[in-house]
């Protein structure tokens, strides 16, 4: 299988892997670094630390899964709460599959791959996707997405004996670093004006249904905060229109 | 049926399976299926792509706001102040991601070494 088209998929597979060095990646590790801390703190042994970090991947359903069994809640419980945070997974997902995919991608193989998005992979994809040709996209996301992940597998076994020595101060910027990263990369990579009337309405909204209901507030703000953002939008290019 | 509730290895692995995993990838799978029936550019995609953003702000602010970890001790104040004017530079300084997050942090670090009035 070396024909060019293969090699060419190996050269934006490797592009993306050279992703790992990027700045949305430098910034999750070291957020990584903070939920090593916190999880240690918590008392959960290296195996199962280093278990979530594969197998759950995105990083705020990891801090309430650590947050449920600190509670010591039962099984169905924790799988509301965790399934509860989760539901945005759904429409990042949704966006951002068909950027990616071409009508021959094979379904089972964006099934996989959905595994390695989160936060991060969601920005650095749709920051950069658009100067990668289409039919590479799948490979080159494939090549951050998994090199990303295994490469904080590692990290979190690595540090998970020395990071408790990590001072205060230290940890709660490392803690900070990640909305402050989301905030300024989203609004950068946001190309569209409904894109970034949402942003501004999901940042009030959601301390707003914080208040009112705070088991569905993320759910909440981002259904509302979307939906209002693309009327707001629609009615705007109406007006100019005219 | 806790995390804690039978003493053998496996348990506390299952229990991570089902809710951690189960509970994350399932949104990841529906959304490859519906993703998967969106054409590109259209009023569909703008929609959720516009939901996404939101959801996305909503989590920025509630880690701001209602944080967890050793970021809890820091005032709230100094946390909105520090990424207020953090994303302010950003945006001022043509919008350079470095930038914002280098003012941001040495504000919030600022704030808590300098003494309060």
């Amino acid at each position: 299988m070396s024909t060019p088209s293969a090699q060419r998929g190996l050269h934006w597979f490797l592009k993306g892997a050279r992703g790992i060095v990027s700045l949305p990646a430098i910034i999750l590790m070291s957020a990584f670094v903070g939920f090593c801390g916190f999880a240690v703190e918590a008392g959960i042994p290296l195996g199962e630390t280093v278990f979530m970090t594969g197998m759950i991947w995105a990083l705020p359903a990891k801090v309430l899964l650590v947050g449920s069994i600190l509670a010591g809640v039962s099984l169905p419980a924790a799988f509301i709460t965790v399934a509860l945070s989760s539901i945005r997974l759904m429409p990042m997902v949704a966006a951002l599959i068909p950027e990616i995919r071409t009508e021959k991608t094979p379904t089972w193989l964006l099934l996989f791959l959905s595994h390695f998005i989160a936060i991060t992979a969601y920005v650095f994809t749709m920051e950069r996707i658009r100067d990668v040709p289409r039919e590479h996209r799948v490979a080159f996301f494939a090549g951050f997405g998994i090199t990303v992940t295994s490469a904080n597998i590692v990290l979190v076994a690595v540090i998970y004996s020395t990071v408790a020595n990590l001072p205060a101060m230290v940890a709660g910027a490392l803690f900070f670093l990640t909305p402050v990263y989301f905030l300024t990369s989203i609004w950068a990579s946001t190309r569209d004006r409904a894109g970034h009337i949402a942003m501004i309405i999901g940042l009030a909204l959601g301390p707003l249904f914080h208040q009112v209901a705070p088991e569905f507030d993320i759910l909440y703000a981002g259904v509302v905060g979307g939906t209002l953002a693309f009327f707001a939008d629609r009615l705007w290019t109406r007006r100019e229109g005219k | 049926m806790s995390y804690a509730a039978f003493d053998t290895w496996w348990w506390p692995y299952l229990f991570i399976a089902i809710a951690g995993w189960l509970g994350t990838d399932i949104w990841r799978w529906l959304g490859v299926l519906v993703g998967n029936r969106l054409s590109q550019d259209s009023a569909a995609l703008t929609w959720v792509r516009a939901v996404a953003t939101a959801l996305l702000a909503a989590v920025i602010a509630k880690l701001i706001l209602y944080p967890t970890g050793e970021l809890r001790t820091v005032p709230v104040e100094v946390r909105l102040f520090a990424v207020t004017v953090g994303f302010a530079v950003f945006l001022i300084g043509g919008k350079r991601i470095w930038l914002g997050i280098a003012v941001a942090l040495t504000l919030l670090l600022a704030g808590q070494l300098l003494p309060g009035p």
